[in-house]
């Protein structure tokens, strides 16, 4: 299964910003700080549903160890909400109130960012915060409605021969616990 | 498996194993988002982890509780994971208890393996100048603990009917709190948990126009986009910007280029200043002006009361370029004064030492590598002081948001877990006990949770009785009287 694909920057490139020396930590815990993490959502076909369509996104989270975790996201949930209903460690201080930059996630398919709505000023607001912002990122309490509008509702048709796109397939989130 | 490994993985499971872990007895000093977000990852990265987290305060929550703004109640909403950090099982909040007169700090690292301070800055950056101590002035800090019911701070009284005009001195989000604070209807205020002694002394305030001073340009302001709009969309409130201060030069144009924040404040300013234009004058009319490239030379003492600031003599400034892209503010030689009877300092707020602990009194931060605390001897290398720890403020300096907590508490979390690892923890420690029995001998009242949780519950009830989210008790003996309450 494949999905939206978000990219967190680790927290050893976050400390280089602040003037400290970027650094490999000679450790057990080395993983803990240089491995990205990712998880990504993908459609659910038809023909895994067996024709009953429940309307839901497929996400893989990937945490810090590399180890997939596959999840399904009903549409209309928020990726904060999804992450908490699935036990993942993704932080929401501000519980969905655009107050906070802590559900910060990276979307990796820049084709996949931009099929999603615009984040409005508010959200912008909060990204300007975040740490390793980069050019696809959103907060993943903001991201629900970009994901439906992400189907078009033709792809249904080609669920039925089993074939289903690429692009909107191989988008990962990855999150920063 | 090589030995070396089996032995590491067999420390680190003896202090993580789920099959009755020997416990690992934390210490945390500080109730904030830094102390919260280190014991939520301690909790969640050891089972063995015992944790009590300790506060000079009976209330939790460091500056969630007194440096948030009583109108930006979402901001507060960390509260509650906070709150369920404090209730876990293997986790304890003790208040009223204070590092350096109930207990030293050789006491603690005698009984906790491990001690993490997260105790903040509660002190402030001095600007050095004259006048510096005439009545009147204050740090943002100290007035925003009086808004806010600080029980050190309830009585301040600032003067806020001797003159239409308040100066501060920064243009970081602190000011701008303090800045709307001062402008906001206190209609607005009354619905918010600001304190009731500020909002009296806010109803009878003559302050109408309040200077934002900074000392170099709009492109520097330390400010964030939120509080930016925020300011700029309250009604009633005029924003008044110089259409020259929003000139920009080669080297504004590069730390633009390098900053997505940076271009997003300075847009958002010539809007604000595009769209200010000339407004009809209302003596109730709140003015809220940008001055940039201003710095305070001295204060000016008022001639009909002695003692009292009446002014600040700012010098005009230019940007120099100071290398790698930053530029300084230089004085000109050319004065101005501005004219006020309250002065608040945004500059920045300092950490406070503690006798035992190291301290860097250049940047006011504990010396550390990556949470681990350093000791600075004469000669010779730097030595880490086992089992001593610091988060937040303290390590990192008075910068960032609650989220910055987050990943500075990850960084302390993973130097103490690898020192897990490496068995620096294995001697025998009486942890809580030993605390319970040290601070039943000193006869320290120490508040519980659930002592909180009581105060809490006063605070609401006030507070729904005033169509306020709570009602803040702001002196000690009732904040400690309602949580011993039964």
């Amino acid at each position: 299964m494949r999905g939206m694909r978000i990219l967190q920057r680790s927290y050893g490139e976050y400390l280089q910003s602040s003037a400290m020396p970027q650094r490999q930590t000679r450790s057990f815990h080395e993983a803990f700080f240089s491995i990205n993490h990712m998880f990504s959502a993908s459609y659910s076909t038809a023909s895994e549903k067996g024709g009953e369509e429940t309307e839901k996104i497929n996400v893989i989270f990937v945490d810090k160890d590399g180890e997939e975790i596959h999840v399904k996201v009903p549409i209309g949930m928020n990726i904060l909400e999804a992450a908490h209903e699935n036990d993942i460690e993704l932080e929401g201080a501000c519980e969905g109130s655009l107050a906070c930059s802590t559900c910060h996630v990276i979307v990796m398919e820049t084709e996949y960012y931009n099929k999603l709505e615009e984040p409005t000023d508010e959200e912008n607001d909060m990204l300007d915060l975040a740490f390793g912002l980069t050019e696809t990122s959103r907060l993943g309490c903001q991201v629900i409605d970009g994901v439906r509008l992400a189907i078009p509702s033709a792809t249904r048709n080609f669920v039925v021969d089993g074939f289903v796109p690429n692009w909107f397939t191989d988008t990962k989130l990855v999150y920063y616990p | 498996m090589s030995r070396r490994y089996l032995a590491r993985y067999l420390v680190s499971r003896y202090f993580s194993s789920s099959v009755s872990p020997r416990p690992l007895h934390v210490c945390i000093v500080g109730s904030g988002p830094a102390g919260f977000y280190t014991a939520d990852k301690l909790l969640k990265a050891h089972e063995g982890a015992r944790i009590d987290i300790i506060d000079r305060l009976p209330t939790p929550f460091g500056l969630v509780r007194s440096g948030v703004a009583p109108d930006h109640p979402e901001t507060k909403i960390a509260i509650n994971q906070f709150s369920r950090v404090a209730q876990h099982e293997r986790c304890s909040f003790y208040g009223n208890v204070k590092l350096g007169s109930d207990l030293l700090l050789s006491e603690l690292r005698d009984l906790y393996h491990v001690v993490v301070l997260a105790y903040g800055a509660e002190s402030d950056k001095d600007l050095g100048i004259p006048g510096e101590t005439l009545s009147g002035i204050y740090s943002a800090r100290e007035f925003v603990w009086w808004y806010n019911g600080h029980p050190d701070y309830s009585s301040l009284k600032p003067d806020l009917t001797s003159s239409d005009t308040a100066v501060i001195l920064g243009q970081g989000n602190v000011a701008l709190d303090v800045a709307r604070i001062l402008l906001r209807p206190t209609t607005e205020l009354a619905s918010t948990d600001i304190a009731r002694h500020a909002l009296s002394a806010l109803e009878e305030s003559s302050i109408r126009k309040v200077f934002l001073v900074g000392r170099r340009g709009p492109v520097q302001a330390a400010l964030t986009a939120k509080e930016l709009r925020e300011v700029l969309g309250i009604k009633n409130m005029h924003i008044r910007i110089k259409e020259t201060d929003l000139s920009v030069t080669p080297a504004d144009e590069e730390e633009m280029k390098n900053s997505r924040i940076r271009k997003r404040i300075y847009e958002l300013l010539s809007k604000a200043a595009a769209a200010a234009g000339t407004s009809e004058s209302d003596p109730d009319q709140r003015e809220l002006h940008f001055v940039f490239f201003r710095q305070p030379d001295r204060f000016l003492e008022s001639n009909e009361r002695k003692g009292h600031v009446s002014g600040v003599n700012l010098e005009k400034t230019i940007l120099e370029s100071a290398g790698s892209g930053k530029q300084l503010a230089v004085g000109t030689g050319e004065f101005e004064d501005l004219n006020c009877s309250l002065v608040l300092k945004a500059i920045g707020y300092k950490s406070v030492p503690i006798n035992g602990l190291p301290f860097d009194h250049k940047k006011g931060v504990v010396p550390n590598v990556r949470g681990r605390v350093v000791s600075q001897p004469v000669e010779g290398l730097s030595q880490t002081e086992r089992g001593l720890y610091v988060c937040g403020w303290l390590k990192r300096g008075p910068v960032g948001i609650i989220a910055t907590n987050l990943y500075c508490a990850e960084e302390t979390v993973g130097s103490i877990s690898e020192d897990i690892e490496e068995g620096v923890f294995t001697s025998s420690k009486e942890g809580s006990k030993g605390l319970m029995q040290l601070l039943e001998k000193r006869e320290v009242k120490k508040v519980d949770f659930s002592g909180w949780e009581k105060v809490d519950a006063k605070e609401k009830q006030m507070g729904s009785e005033r169509n306020k989210p709570r009602e803040k008790l702001v002196t000690w003996d009732d904040l400690l009287a309602a949580a011993a309450a039964n």
